[in-house]
């Protein structure tokens, strides 16, 4: 905020002229003038920088909080609440014997379904984006409308979810294949957006060496295109996982359960997931809960999350070095 | 001859299979928007069937937020102006901290920031976009509430201010990374044309390059605030579930109160209706539908504010 007063200063100091010159500039001509102007660049970018840094100082700190609280490094009597039994119970009223199995469990099924929903549709919409799409009103419709469910609060696929699976399919609320499919329409624009980049990041030589070989327009994306873009599209695909994976909002929409006593193992079992079990457990009043076990349970999620975006970064740098 | 034949065969099936597969993917593509359709329908087809069951003036007017819980004159309450105003408070405040921060950052990205600090910086601002809001709430909660009471603040346990924090902070990155773009789209010949005329950095990024590029930054602002409007886990865990009408004079005082957000409403109501077919289960629609409203005219407009600096340098 310190930069706002700092532009605002300096914008009236020199308003008398529309002109930016520096003939304007009342230190323009004195001997310390050049040096205050050095140092006013200096100090600007310095405080650019700090507002820069703010917000992600500020996510750090509150992060090692975390991790203080859920490994109890400040109370070494009390062991580590992210441990085994905790990754292998199921949920429980006393704090010491809550586990985190079935939301785990559930999360991964959650993300099984997405995977089979979400890919092939996600991919089809955008090799037909980047591969078929005539310039005309319909794809640019398309373009458009993509950018703008890309805008929608997750909090509305939800109800979206609701209406369509449960109330209009007629599944039951709250199982881990509703959970799936909601949560993927979430997802869908981001995979198609990253889709793309990967298709649009193929030279186009590529394709009109297969052309020119006498291959169709399908055989060339069979054999050259996707082949070439699956990287990139497998990377976007699970740093969308990654996304899905803490959403909540559109989970308790559809009436998911915040906490479910079994762990699910078909997909018309009831499903909680690791987002949610945490909504769960953070309004209990124990402070065990409030500060061990969500802490763990945050861990555990943020673990999850790491994991998946690391596997994508890894999956990116290992062909984009096989490539070039 | 017979050879010729086969190769006709083969790529009259080769043509067929083409043009089926070309179906397959357009179809991917229109269903898409076969979902913006769908969301819509489901909004107003709900929405109608609740406002069928309360008048939209009540709505619309209402003061008073009740939908599960009986009042004093034995009657559900469905005014939205409590949910309304927290949304807007929570909205505003969280625009206050990311807005400023958000520019300052992608102003120092593209005019300052060396190619080392850019490659730490940059992931380091996605990483605030990437943790899932539950975790905010979380931290807001448990951590940031804390800290406020222990600077002297008489916060609520729940209160509007954490969440508000919260909701800036993760909303910075949406700011920084459009802006920076639209900063890194000011052509470098009015950089250069500045320098030329004895302009420090300072003078060149303030009077050159913002203002250049303040249609972009202004569509990256009303994106944030797009999303801060529609943002649910973090405010429905950290604010609480307290309508509460806003007043211009005790602004101060609200901050510190717990709040509802539209988003928040919406999903208390749906841990506590498990079926269908009240009233309140209808209400999550109509209150969908406003939110709806306000993002997507939100978004529309970001996207008309960018287009046209895209006019101005082509």
């Amino acid at each position: 905020m310190s930069v706002e007063t700092d532009s605002g200063t300096a914008g009236t100091g020199s308003a008398d002229g529309a002109d930016p010159d520096a003939g304007d500039n009342p230190f323009a001509r004195s001997g310390w003038g050049p040096l205050y102007r050095a140092l006013r660049d200096k100090a600007f970018a310095f405080a650019l920088l700090l507002a820069a840094l703010s917000g992600i100082a500020m996510v750090f700190i509150l992060l090692a909080y975390v991790a203080v609280d859920a490994f109890s490094i400040l109370d070494p009597e009390h062991g580590s609440w992210v441990d085994w039994q905790f990754l292998t119970s199921l949920p429980s009223r006393t704090p010491a014997e809550a586990g985190f199995l079935a939301p785990i469990v559930g999360s991964l099924l959650i993300l099984i379904v997405m995977v089979f929903a979400v890919f092939p549709i996600g991919i089809g919409a955008a090799v037909y984006l980047e591969e078929y799409a005539p310039k005309n009103r319909i794809t640019r419709l398309v373009r458009v409308n993509i950018a703008n469910l890309a805008g929608v609060p997750s909090v509305v696929y939800g109800l979206l979810g609701l209406a369509v699976f449960v109330r209009g399919i007629g599944l039951e609320s709250g199982i881990v294949l509703v959970g799936g499919l909601t949560v993927g329409l979430l997802v869908l624009p981001i995979v198609i957006v990253s889709s793309q980049e990967a298709l649009r990041a193929v030279p186009d030589s590529y394709r009109q060496a297969s052309r020119g070989m006498g291959a169709s327009e399908w055989q060339t994306l069979r054999n050259v295109t996707l082949p070439q873009a699956l990287p990139g599209i497998l990377t976007g695909t699970i740093l969308a996982l990654g996304r899905a994976i803490g959403e909540t909002a559109p989970l308790i929409m559809i009436g998911a359960a915040t906490s479910v006593f079994s762990v699910p193992t078909t997909l018309f079992d009831s499903v909680s997931a690791m987002p949610m079990q945490i909504y769960n457990w953070r309004a209990r009043p124990q402070p065990e809960f409030r500060y061990g076990v969500v802490a763990a349970g945050v861990v555990v999620l943020l673990a999850t999350m790491i994991l998946l975006n690391a596997t994508a970064i890894l999956l990116r740098n290992r062909y984009q070095r096989s490539d070039t | 001859m017979t050879a010729s034949t086969a190769i006709g065969e083969r790529s009259d099936r080769e043509r067929r299979i083409g043009r089926v597969v070309k179906g397959v993917f357009l179809a991917c593509a229109v269903l898409t928007v076969l979902i913006t359709v769908g969301i819509i329908f489901t909004l107003l087809r709900d929405a109608t069937t609740f406002f069928a069951q309360v008048p939209v003036a009540d709505f619309l007017t209402g003061t008073e937020w009740k939908p599960t819980q009986l009042t004093g004159d034995g009657e559900y309450k469905f005014g939205v102006l409590p949910l309304l105003s927290g949304t807007i408070l929570i909205t505003v405040v969280s625009a206050v901290i990311a807005l400023p921060t958000g520019l300052a950052a992608a102003l120092y990205l593209s005019e300052f920031a060396s190619e080392t600090t850019r490659s730490v910086l940059k992931p380091a601002l996605e990483i605030l976009a990437g943790i899932p809001t539950i975790v905010y709430g979380y931290f807001a909660l448990v951590y940031i509430t804390p800290f406020l009471e222990w600077i002297g603040l008489p916060v609520e346990t729940f209160n509007a201010l954490s969440a508000s924090i919260v909701v800036g902070v993760m909303i910075i990155p949406m700011v920084s990374s459009i802006s920076e773009d639209a900063l890194s789209a000011v052509p470098d010949d009015l950089r250069q044309a500045a320098y030329g005329l004895g302009s420090t950095k300072f003078d060149t990024s303030v009077r050159v390059v913002v203002p250049a590029a303040v249609s972009g930054i202004f569509s990256s602002f009303v994106l944030a605030l797009s999303r801060a409007i529609g943002e649910t886990m973090a405010v429905t865990v950290a604010a609480g579930q307290t309508p509460r009408m806003l007043s211009i004079l005790e602004i101060d005082q609200n901050l510190l109160q717990s709040s509802e957000t539209i988003t928040a409403a919406m999903v208390n109501v749906a841990h506590a209706e498990g079926g269908g077919g009240t009233p309140a289960y209808y209400s999550m629609f109509a209150l969908g539908l406003v939110l709806f409203v306000f993002t997507f005219s939100l978004n529309i407009g970001a996207e008309i504010i960018r287009d046209r600096l895209r006019e101005e340098y082509q």
